[in-house]
């Protein structure tokens, strides 16, 4: 079985800054793999690799191949916005567009042409029961989105994410800005998802690595010091380092 | 202790400087506005003139329109105007002379109120205006009342010529439509440009250019307005005139080229802050969903912005409609009542610039102006004020 997603020896550099040093990296489909390390340890770079968010900052430069379902995507004649669509995204803070509800379920379908309602009304209707927000916001689709609670929010914006079908969902700690509850809510639903999707997901919560994801990549100063099943990682860890920052030693 | 006393020093000089300006602002906008209020107190009549017809004339009111009118000679019979069916005759002193020879007139012209009386009186379709102090004693005519300007009637009329004789035309309509005109077709050109221009800045531009860019837009602000007008008199007149074959280029299009220039930098700094300040978060959301750049910045940015950009634009309107070096220079000065752009007109602050040194000081003419400077206020203010409610929302938001 070929991986749904992988990495060859990739290198990332900001400006002389080598932000990413050869990481081989593969996960399969329908898992939900956690990127953990101290802060500036090249996570969330390595999490933007997957739907180039790294072309925004200017100076950075990605060697090496980043292969989805096969197809290398570190490519300079990519269609970078056709595969952000097949590559959804989630932020570490909530980021709802100023619009309704419905509309910013509706943004990335818009965005790919589908403008009539009765198909627009179907899928925003989907996405959000699989973002598990349709009971709580049903009658108010009108109503905007800056209007509801963080962790309504942050579900809203997985909605938003999932509304264009990706098969990719790549998450950066996004329940770093939520309440207890709200988080609870969004680990749940990311075990759910799993069934449909392929998932990477940032985190400093250590339990919520242990709680929500079938593999742990362990990163450390650009590099991937430890990657295996999370049980593994977290109850035999093989590479002191791993030990010394799961057990709360350093980071 | 010494540093206590410098800084109550200090302090005191600051909450000085703080009312003192305060104050004068008040001040100005009291003065304006008494110096304005005089005007509604004054009838149209030249002052210290009389106006009056003949005892038997059935007329016992002329509104301003009317005696023009008559002074025009464009009005010739009473009965166009309801009275009697006869001719209009016009009496004034200078004609003195041909109705009565110097001996009758008296010697320093001291009989001259007995030959006014016996002329009104023995000529039934005369209207007659002469100074106050030529007032016969038993005077034998009918002394014509004006009504008082009144603020409707300033507002709507459309003739602007208050230093006609014997009655003073102040409809201010044509010039406030002239300045509105002129600055919202400024605003029309100005703003999809200034728009471009700031999105090109903010969102395309890289680093580099945009710290070339910036400044040299930021420069097109401190130009003096007089030198803009320079430009207008030699570049845009002739261009304007060729191009719509007109007989004079100097029309309210032209104003309009110039002041949308003039609101460039205006538009362009406030719209780009307004864009800059949409949240990185808000961008990536949009590109990380596929959108392009282009589908990025009209669908979320430019909405985001809008308060912001909105601002940018009335901004602009305000720094059009106050302009009057540009205005005085290159619009024609002509006050026509027009809604055409091809013909020559004459915005409010061009007029008040042109006219104020030639008004005597405290007449109608100089109260005319200063009510026009009046309304010229309440304008900007409704824009200012405007503007503070759209930034006041965008901060709540």
């Amino acid at each position: 079985m070929t991986p749904k997603i992988e990495t060859k020896n990739l290198q990332l550099y900001y400006g002389a800054h080598h932000a990413l040093k050869g990481i081989d990296f593969s996960a399969n489909a329908n898992t939900v793999t956690a990127l953990i390390g101290p802060s500036g340890c090249g996570k969330s770079t390595f999490l933007r690799c997957f739907n180039r968010m790294n072309d925004l900052i200017d100076g950075c430069d990605v060697e090496g191949q980043i292969l989805i379902d096969g197809m290398n995507i570190n490519d300079r004649y990519l269609n970078v916005d056709e595969l952000r669509k097949k590559v959804g995204m989630v932020f570490q803070k909530p980021n709802p567009f100023p619009k309704s509800i419905f509309e910013n379920v509706a943004y990335g379908l818009r965005i790919n042409g589908i403008n009539e309602k009765k198909i627009l009304e179907e899928k925003v209707e989907k996405a959000l029961k699989q973002a598990a927000l349709w009971e709580e916001v049903k009658d108010n689709l009108k109503k905007s989105a800056m209007s509801i609670s963080g962790g309504q929010q942050q579900r809203l914006c997985i909605a938003r994410a999932l509304a264009v079908e990706p098969s990719l969902v790549l998450m950066d700690e996004p329940t770093s800005a939520l309440d207890p509850i709200s988080t609870s809510k969004v680990e749940e639903l990311i075990y759910q998802l799993k069934e449909k999707y392929t998932i990477l997901i940032v985190t400093h919560n250590m339990q919520q690595a242990a709680r929500v994801s079938d593999k742990t990549a362990f990163f450390y100063i650009g590099e991937m010091i430890e990657y295996n099943d999370t049980t593994e990682i977290f109850t035999n860890p093989k590479i002191e380092r791993t030990q010394n920052y799961i057990t709360g030693r350093f980071g | 202790m010494f540093k206590k006393i410098i800084n109550k020093i200090i302090e005191g000089f600051i909450k000085t400087s703080g009312w003192v300006s305060s104050i004068i602002v008040l001040l100005i906008i009291i003065f304006l506005f008494k110096e304005a209020s005089g005007l509604f107190n004054k009838t149209p009549l030249e002052e210290g003139y009389m106006l009056v017809v003949n005892k038997k004339n059935p007329i016992d009111k002329l509104n301003p329109d009317q005696l023009k009118n008559i002074f025009d000679r464009d009005s010739t019979s009473w009965k166009t105007l309801g009275g009697m069916n006869a001719d209009i005759e016009i009496f004034t002193v200078e004609d003195i002379s041909t109705f009565y020879n110097d001996s009758m007139i008296g010697e320093n012209m001291s009989n001259l109120p007995w030959c006014i009386n016996d002329h009104i009186s023995k000529t039934e379709n005369v209207i007659s205006y002469f100074p106050e102090k030529y007032l016969p004693k038993n005077f034998e005519g009918k002394i014509l009342h004006l009504d008082k300007i009144s603020v409707y009637q300033f507002l709507k009329n459309k003739i602007w010529l208050p230093s006609a004789r014997p009655v003073s035309q102040v409809g201010a309509m044509p010039l406030i439509i002239s300045t509105l005109l002129v600055s919202l077709v400024a605003i029309l050109i100005a703003l999809p440009i200034g728009l471009a221009a700031a999105i090109y800045l903010a969102e395309v531009a890289d680093s580099r250019i945009r710290t070339i860019l910036k400044p040299v837009i930021e420069l097109l602000a401190g130009i003096p307005s007089v030198v803009y007008g320079f430009f207008g008199l030699v570049i845009i007149v002739p261009f304007v005139q060729k191009i719509f074959n007109l007989p004079v280029g100097e029309t309210g299009l032209t104003g309009s080229i110039i002041l949308a220039i003039m609101a460039l930098p205006t538009i362009i700094t406030v719209a780009e802050d307004a864009l800059r300040s949409v949240p990185k978060a808000m961008k990536e959301a949009s590109l990380a969903l596929g959108a392009t750049h282009w589908q990025t910045i009209y669908k979320v940015m430019i909405p985001y912005a809008s308060s912001g950009i909105t601002a940018a634009a009335i901004l602009g309107i305000g720094r059009a409609i106050g302009e009057t070096m540009v205005a005085l220079m290159v619009t024609g000065n002509a006050n026509n009542f027009t809604f055409s752009l091809l013909k020559p007109i004459r915005t409010i602050p061009a007029t008040i610039a042109a006219e104020l040194g030639e008004a005597s000081y405290g007449g109608l003419h100089f109260k005319a102006l200063f009510a026009l400077g009046c309304i010229l206020f309440l304008i900007t203010l409704m824009i200012n004020v405007y503007v503070e409610y759209l930034s006041g929302k965008k901060q709540t938001k």
